[in-house]
């Protein structure tokens, strides 16, 4: 019983940091893409300004081209191009496509709450 | 040696050897080179396995370096399951002949924002393949990609282009994909891979499991079209095209003795040919399973090793029943000369009881092997797998030169087995029951001895408690007749012969008495003719005498008056009448 009560406030623990980290911890963002497709600008150009909104100043973005570091494709287990990583703060999330869906990236990154539909 | 000859073939389409048993003969030199071929079943179907044996194969056989593409299965899972089969992945890893990547997706961590395409599964693939030089790429199941990622229309393009890159990168690919309901793979992969279609089978029917292989579809080349079934051994995969099974088994010309004296000289006086095939056929009760324990016994007394594959009872149970009929099997067992191997080929399923078979063999290296009986591996329908399945087992004891005695339970007269197996077998002994006059009696013929002189007469076959004799049936003007009915025959012979005989004596003996009738006739003939003589010669006498006497008289008288008559006397006669007198 009492270890049930422990893993609980653990669990309300690891939630209040979450949000916490939400609001002010450190983004650490990777954005995979294949050479200069019209997916790979146009997600450049959407993470920028989501990051620009909704992270500035607390943000790392690092953009990779698969051509180049081919290997990483394997290590970081990307499949579609683009593919947007966040690193931090846990837990990590793949965001693939060219960002244009805000909303989405936005669940993506945890900055808000699923809506009932996307939930699914 | 097999696989050099079809390489060695003109082909129209290049094609690239997969290197699993029996598969390339089917396909005429495997699959389609430098395209994409896809291989679907249900779960369990050996998919993953048929994948990664034609990638070892390659590397390890034909200098071909693979890609793994593993959406399932981690790199070290995918290693730990084909260890059994003898293959070292992290070796052929560590010597740049094989990649293996796990791609994974994990459907919870992605979030999906606008339109976006698989280039990372591409450079992935492409970094691999060039990596190492590979010609051969295995995506083992791609359809994975489906559930992990929320978009299909997008996948589906993306694999479309996928297989088209593939084909454009020059390797021969092998894609695997889930059976779907109707559907030869779930997501319709079928579309995108259109050169090569393969679909394993995994079915149980009557209880017991069959894989089986099929080529729906190769173009641009002939192939096998029937459902061949395959096994999963301990050497891989391997299937079973029953044109291919090697004829190339050297012969042996020796002889080796049934166990039977007579037997043997109804089957040119010598017996069986080592490594051969001996199928004995009959229906329950008949004495198949003597006829094994004979053979069995006599190979043990020749000191060589017997295994015994019983398949429907306990080895005490054959050693007990056995021994009523006079042949003690427990010694040979107790020197290890004879093992049994008592196990159900339902416990296993076929293909499994096959493996057990080749292991036991191996590891026993006996000479003479017995299987009791051979139709304990038909179960309800399975007769195709059933034949296959032995037909694989006699040709690899065949190639081994240990000699075959197989009995098979037969349930009707005319039914002679119930797998098509006749050609597989070189000596076949029927047993036969003879029904006549209220009773059931054993009879015994041999249907075929390949390559020896046999007899082609039906012997009555006798379960003794002295072991298994054999003897004449009786042929006669009423048929042939077996058993009491042969006895009473035969007593019935014997008295009409001994009435036959007394005739005649009695006959002789008339005879003799007249003989002797006649004789004394003759005698008191011949008495009465001495004594006829007797009389005539003596009136003779008397006559010659008087006239002697007369003439003696007349001279006398002629004396007494002085006259001059001359009388003529034979000097002869006169002592000779002396001599007559005297007698």
């Amino acid at each position: 019983m009492k270890n049930r009560l422990n893993t609980m406030s653990d669990e309300a623990l690891e939630f209040e940091q979450a949000i916490e980290n939400a609001e002010s911890a450190i983004y650490q963002l990777r954005l995979y893409v294949a050479g200069t497709t019209p997916y790979s600008v146009m997600a450049i150009a959407n993470i920028k300004k989501i990051c620009e909104e909704y992270l500035k100043g607390r943000y790392e973005l690092e953009v990779i081209d698969l051509y180049q570091n081919p290997t990483l494709a394997k290590g970081e287990q990307i499949i579609a191009a683009p593919t947007l990583i966040k690193r931090l703060p846990l837990p990590l999330h793949r965001i693939i496509g060219d960002l244009s869906a805000a909303d989405r990236v936005l669940v993506g990154l945890d900055l808000r709450k699923a809506k009932a539909k996307d939930s699914v | 040696m097999d696989k050099k000859k079809i390489a060695s073939t003109v082909q129209t389409l290049p094609k690239s050897l997969t290197g699993i048993q029996g598969l390339d003969e089917i396909t005429g030199g495997g699959i389609p080179k430098g395209r994409p071929t896809l291989v679907c079943g249900s779960a369990g179907c050996g998919k993953t396995l048929f994948a990664m044996e034609f990638l070892v194969h390659g590397a390890m056989m034909y200098n071909e370096p693979g890609v793994f593409l593993a959406f399932e299965e981690s790199e070290k899972d995918l290693a730990v399951n084909v260890v059994s089969l003898g293959y070292d992945l992290d070796k052929l890893v560590a010597d740049k002949k094989l990649v293996l990547d796990h791609v994974h997706v994990e459907r919870k961590e992605i979030e999906e924002t606008g339109e976006y395409d698989l280039e990372g599964l591409f450079i992935r693939l492409n970094y691999a393949i060039d990596s190492i030089g590979a010609k051969r790429v295995v995506l083992d199941t791609i359809e994975t990609l489906f559930s992990g990622l929320p978009n299909p229309l997008i996948l589906r393009s993306e694999l479309r282009r996928l297989f088209q890159w593939l084909k454009e990168k020059g390797v021969t690919a092998i894609v695997t994909g889930e059976r779907g309901e109707g559907t030869l793979t779930r997501q319709g992969l079928e579309e995108y891979v259109s050169d090569c279609v393969i679909v394993l089978d995994h079915r149980v029917t009557e209880q017991s499991s069959t894989r089986r292989l099929r080529i729906v579809k190769y173009r641009g080349s002939t192939h096998g079209t029937n459902e061949y079934p395959f096994i999963i051994e301990e050497t891989g995969f391997s299937v079973l095209p029953i044109t291919s099974i090697g004829q190339e088994h050297t012969v042996s010309s020796e002889r080796i003795s049934s166990g039977i004296p007579r037997l043997d000289t109804m089957l040119g006086n010598k017996g069986y040919y080592r490594g051969s095939i001996v199928l004995v056929s009959g229906t329950a009760g008949i004495g198949k399973s003597s006829l094994s324990a004979c053979f069995s016994d006599a190979a043990c007394a020749r000191g060589e090793k017997v295994l015994y594959f019983a398949l429907e009872e306990s080895p005490q149970q054959i050693m007990r029943n056995m021994l009523s009929i006079g042949i003690d099997l427990e010694q040979w067992e107790k020197k290890g000369l004879l093992v049994f191997h008592a196990k159900r080929p339902t416990f296993y399923g076929l293909e499994s009881y096959l493996t057990a078979m080749h292991k036991a063999v191996n590891d026993f290296k006996p000479m003479v092997v017995v299987i009791d009986p051979l139709s304990s591996f038909i179960i309800g329908t399975n007769q195709f797998e059933a034949k296959s399945m032995i037909m694989r087992m006699v040709d690899f004891l065949k190639i081994n030169h240990i000699s075959v005695f197989m009995t098979h339970l037969t349930t009707g007269v005319n039914d002679y087995t119930g797998i098509d197996i006749s050609s597989l077998i070189d000596t076949w002994l029927l047993l036969r029951d003879i029904e006549l006059g209220g009773e059931r009696n054993r009879g015994m013929y041999i249907l075929k001895s390949r390559g020896m002189a046999h007899s082609n007469q039906i012997r009555e076959f006798k379960l003794t408690d002295h072991g298994v004799e054999l003897l004449d049936v009786y042929v006669g003007p009423e048929g042939v007749l077996t058993g009491s009915s042969r006895i009473t025959k035969e007593a019935k012979e014997k008295a009409e012969q001994l009435l036959r005989n007394q005739e005649i004596e009695n006959k002789q003996l008339a005879l003799d008495r007249k003989r002797k009738a006649i004789n004394a006739q003759i005698d008191f003939l011949k008495a009465e003719f001495e004594a006829e003589e007797i009389e005539t010669l003596k009136n003779i006498e008397l006559n010659k005498l008087r006239e002697n006497l007369l003439l003696q008289d007349r001279v006398d008288m002629a004396k007494n008056r002085k006259g001059d008559i001359v009388i003529k006397t034979s000097s002869i006669t006169k002592p000779k009448r002396n001599d007559a007198k005297t007698k």
